[in-house]
């Protein structure tokens, strides 16, 4: 530590790790134990994006993070603003987001004295954040929000809370910011194991039906063009999981969409009959797996990924591979023979042909339908966030990735609410992209007091709000399991969200009929406008495929 | 299948909570914990057994070295290694049998540190087999109170389980 820098305050000690970590944008809430943080802030060229509701703080900076490639910040106080931080920061635990989060604390002699606005948030969020931090001593401050951000963002990524009484924030500061960051105890293994490789290499050449199971994790390490290139060179169908949408594009003859509980049959049917299947970046959730014991019967599995506890923890694994996606496809590239895998493909060609996604065309307004023709008006190059429920699954089902970071979506907290705030993260991020959210009745009303933030920030969101007047998600699992008894699932008192929108000076915009879906959805593309497009569907309809519980990915119910 | 694991993690506030807690999240069982500061002084030792399968002994190594606070992990159960508890025995004892008690004592080299009008308190040293023995044999005369340390172990011989690499191993 060099002595004899200047001495300035720990708050402004942590805005030049912001500013040297190339922080342009920060979400946040103020409240009297973070005012001296705020203070600081105010004196750098940083934004601060003021949301309506901490959570969203995270969801923002969530969104940001995944469509930008960079690291989210976030800022709050003490006590309640602390705690309501707590659901997005488990959001992006479960999905692998770089968040740093800074709070307030109340000062530390006071500290464990149950003071006004007190909450051991650090003790609070030790099991969803990748590591966390209460700063007792100014001097430590540089170090550890240093060190913040390379955990956050290295590795398998991750949030990492800073808390810092509002004493340390204020008291003076002579700790340079240290040069590099030393953790003896975190040391993440980026290059594959050459005799790993050299094996995987191998098995790939045997395989006669290869597949690749492509996740979050290949986004992370921005790795889907060895992805590509792999998939082509040796002519192995590729299936993503639900954070994966996007690695693959799904233009490409080789893609086979989703797998798992909603997964398209087609990508289901080809994990069932594979004999090797490679995962990338995955981590073999429960929702992917259906019943464990009939997973991938006939397959060898390789698992890569850079986190090595997900590796043997769900499915059994023959060949582990620890290390940084892209490092090792890099690697592995020159290591395997060009293949056709021609029966093969001609089997998939016969399973999409056997197991087409479908769905019904009476009624109304069809859903899927809706997300279909939007995914053809936008050529799948908008960015997509989504909500939890029905809707969510038709997003990812309907709409076509062909692009690396545009679906964005809380895959495994399935956090309602997620959609709005991570929309407009996104849209911070990316101001060359359209961003669409697609939303519920339910989902949206947990976080549409973010349509005043929006606005404020003047982003040109496109809201597709799918209104069932209901939980529908909810209502299709009573209907299957709980013998069709639907309680808790009704909305009465919905708002008029035309009206609503317009309210926060957005436009407002009507869908009840199947004629009026494609020009509505021209409007709202062709304005520059916050608008809100509120698309009226019955609660009846089901998301198909559905594999019930306990069942094998092959046993899925399908639209009669 | 009981294993017993040597891990140095950061000597900080709040290790051993994360450390405690990721086994109470995770559902592992654990038999007993025992931590105290190295020759390091910035770094410490916890020895903890567990007792689980293959798998979730393999699952308890990962998880524990993705804390950032934990430096290494050894599971030493199969080298050769001295494993202690210390135990203090709180045991009834009218005049009448202390004889006795302190023949049970001189046989397991225990010692008596405190003498009351009708109870003495004992100390004992061992593994657990040993500290189970002792405490089984003191029974019969009425135990008021026991408490044991968790194990700590170390390694037979001049090897070390020094700070060398940490642990991400390459999984295979
Ligand atoms: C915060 C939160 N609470 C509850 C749930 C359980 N849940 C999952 S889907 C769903 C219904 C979502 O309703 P809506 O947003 O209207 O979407 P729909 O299913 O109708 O398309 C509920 C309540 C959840 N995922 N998140």
């Amino acid at each position: 530590m060099t002595l004899g820098s200047k001495e300035r305050t720990g708050a402004r000690a942590v805005m030049e790790v912001l500013l040297a970590e190339g922080v342009e944008l920060v979400f946040g809430y103020p409240g009297g134990a973070v005012l001296p943080l705020y203070d600081e802030l105010a004196r750098t060229p940083i934004r601060h994006v003021l949301v309506r509701q901490e959570q969203n703080a995270v969801h923002a900076a969530s969104g940001y993070a995944r469509t930008s490639g960079k690291t989210g910040v976030c800022l709050a106080t003490s006590g309640p603003g602390a705690t309501n931080l707590v659901t997005g920061i488990a959001s992006a635990y479960m999905d692998s987001v770089p968040v740093v989060i800074f709070t307030g604390q109340v000062p530390t002699r006071m500290v464990g004295s149950d003071a006004f606005q007190e909450t051991d948030i650090t003790g609070i969020t030790i099991p969803i954040t990748k590591h966390n931090y209460l700063v007792k001593d100014v001097e430590e401050l540089p170090r550890i929000a240093k060190e913040a951000f390379y955990i956050a963002s290295t590795g398998r990524p991750g949030p990492v809370l800073i808390d810092i009484p509002k004493d340390v924030a204020l008291a003076l500061c002579r700790a340079s910011l240290p040069e590099r960051v030393e953790l003896r105890g975190y040391k993440p293994t980026y290059q594959g194991h050459p005799g790993q490789l050299r094996a995987l290499a191998r098995l790939l050449g045997e395989a006669e039906r290869p597949l690749i199971f492509a996740g979050g994790g290949v986004l992370a390490s921005r790795a889907e063009d060895y992805l590509r290139q792999l998939a082509e060179k040796l002519q192995v169908p590729v299936v993503t999981s639900l954070t994966g949408l996007g690695a693959f594009p799904e233009d490409n003859p080789l893609a086979l969409g989703m797998v798992g509980l909603h997964g398209k049959p087609c990508a289901n049917h080809a994990l069932m009959e594979c004999d090797l299947l490679v995962g990338l970046g995955v981590r073999f959730d429960d929702r992917v797996t259906g019943a464990l014991e009939k997973f991938a019967p006939r397959a060898r599995i390789a698992h890569l990924d850079i986190d090595p506890a997900e590796i043997g923890k769900n499915v059994r694994v023959d060949l582990p591979l620890v290390g940084d996606i892209s490092c090792i496809l890099q690697e592995l590239l020159p290591l395997v023979a060009p293949a056709s895998h021609g029966p093969w493909l001609q089997r998939i060609k016969e399973l999409r042909n056997l197991y087409p996604l479908t769905y019904g065309r009476g009624g109304e307004v069809r859903p899927q339908w809706v997300m279909e023709r939007l995914g053809e008006m936008t050529r799948g190059q908008a960015i997509i966030a989504t909500d939890v429920g029905q809707h969510q699954m038709w997003a990812a089902l309907y709409y076509g990735y062909t692009e690396p970071r545009s679906f964005v979506s809380s895959c495994g907290l399935g956090t309602m609410g997620y959609g709005l705030p991570a929309a407009a993260g996104a849209a911070l991020a990316r101001r060359d992209k359209q961003v669409w959210l697609i939303t519920g009745d339910g989902s949206f009303q947990m976080s549409m007091a973010e349509l005043g933030t929006a606005m404020e920030q003047g982003l040109p969101l496109k809201i597709l709000l799918f209104n069932n007047q209901s939980l529908a998600m909810v209502r299709q699992l009573q209907h299957f399991y709980y013998d069709r008894q639907y309680t808790a699932i009704e909305f009465t008192g919905n708002p008029d969200f035309v009206r609503l929108a317009e309210c926060y000076g957005a436009e407002g915009l009507r869908i009840t009929r199947q004629e009026e879906v494609v020009p509505v959805l021209a409007r709202a593309m062709g304005n520059d406008r916050l608008t809100l497009i509120e698309c009226v569907i019955s609660p009846e309809e089901m998301v198909y495929p559905m594999v019930p519980e306990g069942a094998g990915l092959d046993e899925m119910l399908l639209p009669e | 299948m009981k294993r017993t694991l040597s891990v140095l993690v950061e000597n900080r506030p709040g290790v051993l909570t994360r450390v405690a807690g990721l086994f109470s999240r995770r559902g592992y069982n654990i038999d007993s914990l025992a931590v105290g500061r190295t020759e390091n002084p910035s770094i410490s030792r916890m020895t903890i057994v567990v007792d689980g399968d293959e798998q979730i002994i393999e699952q308890v190594g990962k998880q524990l070295n993705k804390l950032i606070d934990v430096i290494k992990i050894s599971d030493i159960t199969d080298d050769p290694y001295v494993g202690r508890e210390l135990i203090l025995i709180k045991v009834n004892a009218e005049p009448a049998v202390r004889g006795e008690i302190m023949q049970i004592v001189d046989i397991f080299r225990a010692r008596i540190v405190d003498i009351a009008r009708n109870s003495l308190i004992i100390e004992a040293t061992g593994d657990a087999d040993k500290i189970d023995a002792i405490e089984n044999s003191l029974r019969p005369f009425g135990i008021r109170e026991v408490v044991r340390t968790g194990k700590i172990a170390m390694l037979r011989g001049a090897k070390t389980r020094g700070m060398e690499a940490s642990g991400n191993d390459t999984g295979e």
